[in-house]
């Protein structure tokens, strides 16, 4: 069917179909469910607060997405007279723009073996066989960053510039440990195509899915995501209570509105990525192997990929009305003093396995030693106040020069 | 000016265990806790418009100006309320009772106008309690709205009707002396009150057989 589609078109348009196809399917369904997760994150938040949350519009509140999307669309839209107009109303642009951009190189199905773009097949992916996928992604999502801190610092707004200045050095800590943890799959896949990543854990069944070798990996990479989309607890850059919206705080309607369509985006692309790098993608026990050939099989291996992104997304939106906020010394801290040197270790482990040629199944204990020694090393660290208490202890003199 | 170190207390805080300082525990109890809000629902939710809440007795909301046994306004346009108020939102103009009419024997004076205005009174409940009668009250409605800032300023014949509205409706009883004016204009003899402040001997009001009769 697809393939008479493609041929209705002539010679030289025929490669462009199939990704255009693509482009539209996938960008249509994400502005639908990212309009739906906000529902959803809405109503979860009431839930955990015992609330009931949005039910006005239409049978339990499913039409608020609609009635929240038109709202943004018909509402004035100020561009202030003080912020510099070019970069303003770029910025938006540029944030959902990566994001979107990232996800060009998610798997979200099985993608077929021996693709051609005029063989009529549905690719599953926007832009198949890259072989730097993991670097393509982590490349254009910290190209993100820039909407961030071109709209903090268009907006000509001090909220804005501390908003911006922190997701600045926030994104630029959390990318290293964000690049660290996958580095290791890499070396146990001998490739940095997620599609390859997810064949070999499909092939290898359950238990050969990335979180039995690389559970700590998987921890900092979620960990790390999140710090990289601005999610509770790391949206120290919107931060409500001291910084009024954080770099959006000078945007209104479907500005405001795109910067939140783009942070939506993140994190669907990071459940996507966990549930692919670690949890296996569309394999799972007896419904979707790898050999699964039956009628259908397709659709259950997206519906398997789809349910574990959702889990994902699910576990993110509920951490976000469970974890307080990070100080911003903590949130540094916990990139550089923790999650850096946990994730070169992690690496290091993958090495020695690698160049010992061991057992890889010697990489869960191993991951497992290195979290207890990282909460051991935790609780022998000096903290700043028994610091400063020895540092007044040794001062008497200086109390007494004063009172005379 | 340094603070003294000496007086300096530096709250240290416990040391954290091996597990809190893998952070990893504390998350999944965090995660049970606000996932155990969701499987065990109990929404403390009211739906505001169609379920109006249940206020106490004692709630302070829109004036009401009560209505003797006679169905005459029961304010004796005294002006306590409106010196007691501290918003000042209350506009009494008094006038003599017809002296001629057997029906207002009883009073010497009522309200010919009576305002106050809602957008500025803060709803303290200082003239209920100064009103001498009864008469002014404030009510249990509280979802207030006018178009205009005129809307909003409550004379007499609207307060009255406030009360006619709220009288029966459980919520509002009416408090005291129920069919009658208050004690101020019930008795004709009250009986002298000793000053509440030294007073000069020579002082006439402080010798007076009765306080607060006017003849």
């Amino acid at each position: 069917m697809l393939e008479q589609l493609i041929n209705m078109f002539p010679e030289w348009a025929r490669p462009f179909v199939m990704p255009l196809l693509t482009i539209v399917i996938v960008l249509q369904v994400n502005l639908g469910v990212c309009s739906y997760l906000i529902l959803l994150e809405r109503k979860l938040s009431a839930w955990m607060q015992d609330r009931i949350g949005p039910n006005r519009v239409g049978p339990w509140g499913l039409f608020q997405p609609v009635a929240d999307m038109l709202k943004l669309l018909l509402k004035e839209d100020v561009i202030p007279g003080h912020v510099n107009k070019v970069l303003y109303v770029l910025a938006p642009g540029i944030s959902v723009f990566t994001t979107m951009l990232a996800f060009a190189v998610v798997p979200f199905g099985p993608v077929p073996d021996h693709l051609s773009s005029t063989d009529g097949q549905f690719p599953f992916i926007i832009a198949p066989g890259i072989d730097l996928g993991l670097v393509f992604i982590f490349a254009v999502t910290s190209l993100a960053v820039y909407g961030i801190i071109l709209g903090g610092w268009a907006s000509n707004s001090k909220y804005s510039a501390l908003g911006a200045m922190r997701a600045s050095a926030q994104v630029v800590s959390y990318e290293i440990p964000l690049g660290m943890s996958v580095v290791g799959l890499a070396l146990l896949t001998g490739s940095m195509s997620i599609e390859k990543i997810l064949l070999k854990q499909a092939d290898a069944g359950i238990l050969g899915w990335n979180i039995w070798f690389q559970p700590l990996a998987c921890v900092i990479f979620f960990a790390a995501a999140m710090a990289e989309a601005q999610r509770l607890p790391f949206d120290l850059s919107e931060c409500e209570q001291e910084l009024v919206g954080g770099w959006h705080t000078e945007y209104s309607a479907m500005k405001w509105g795109l910067f939140f369509l783009g942070e939506y985006t993140h994190v669907i692309t990071i459940s996507f990525l966990t549930s692919i790098l670690f949890f296996g993608g569309w394999q799972f026990p007896l419904i979707a192997e790898s050999s699964s050939n039956y009628l259908g099989s397709t659709l259950v291996k997206v519906l398997v990929l789809m349910t574990k992104s959702f889990g994902f997304i699910i576990v993110i939106q509920m951490l976000r009305w469970t974890i307080p906020r990070f100080r911003f010394d903590q949130l540094m801290g916990l990139a550089w003093k923790v999650l850096i040197p946990l994730a070169t270790l992690n690496v290091v482990t993958v090495m020695i396995v690698k160049q010992f040629q061991l057992n890889v199944w010697w990489l869960l204990p191993m991951s497992a030693g290195l979290f207890l020694g990282a909460g051991l090393v935790g609780t022998q660290s000096t903290r700043p106040f028994a610091r400063r208490k020895t540092e007044v202890a040794v001062e008497p003199h200086g109390h007494h020069a004063h009172a005379h | 000016m340094p603070i003294d170190p000496k007086d300096v207390e530096w709250v240290e805080e416990p040391p954290m265990n091996f597990w809190e300082s893998t952070f990893l525990p504390a998350v999944f109890d965090g995660l049970r806790t606000t996932g155990n809000h969701v499987t065990d629902f109990h929404p403390v939710t009211e739906f505001y418009p169609e379920q109006k809440p249940n206020l106490p007795t004692q709630y302070r909301g829109v004036h009401r100006l009560n209505r003797d046994d006679k169905g005459r306004v029961k304010c004796v346009a005294c002006m306590m309320c409106a010196t007691a108020c501290p918003a000042h939102c209350i506009d009494i103009v008094a006038q003599d009772a017809p002296k001629d009419d057997p029906d207002w024997a009883d009073r010497d004076k009522f309200p010919k106008s009576f305002v106050i205005d809602e957008l500025k009174c803060i709803y303290c409940g200082m003239c209920e309690e100064a009103c001498p009668v009864d008469s002014i009250e404030l009510t249990s409605i509280f979802d207030l709205v006018g178009l205009t800032r005129q809307e909003m300023m409550f004379d007499k014949e609207k307060l009255l009707s406030v009360f006619d509205q709220t009288k029966d409706s459980g919520k509002d009883p009416i408090r005291t002396h129920k069919g009658k004016l208050g004690h101020a204009s019930d008795f004709t003899n009250l009986h002298t009150l000793g000053p509440a402040t030294a007073v000069r001997l020579d002082d006439r009001a402080a010798k007076a057989e009765s306080a607060g009769v006017i003849e």
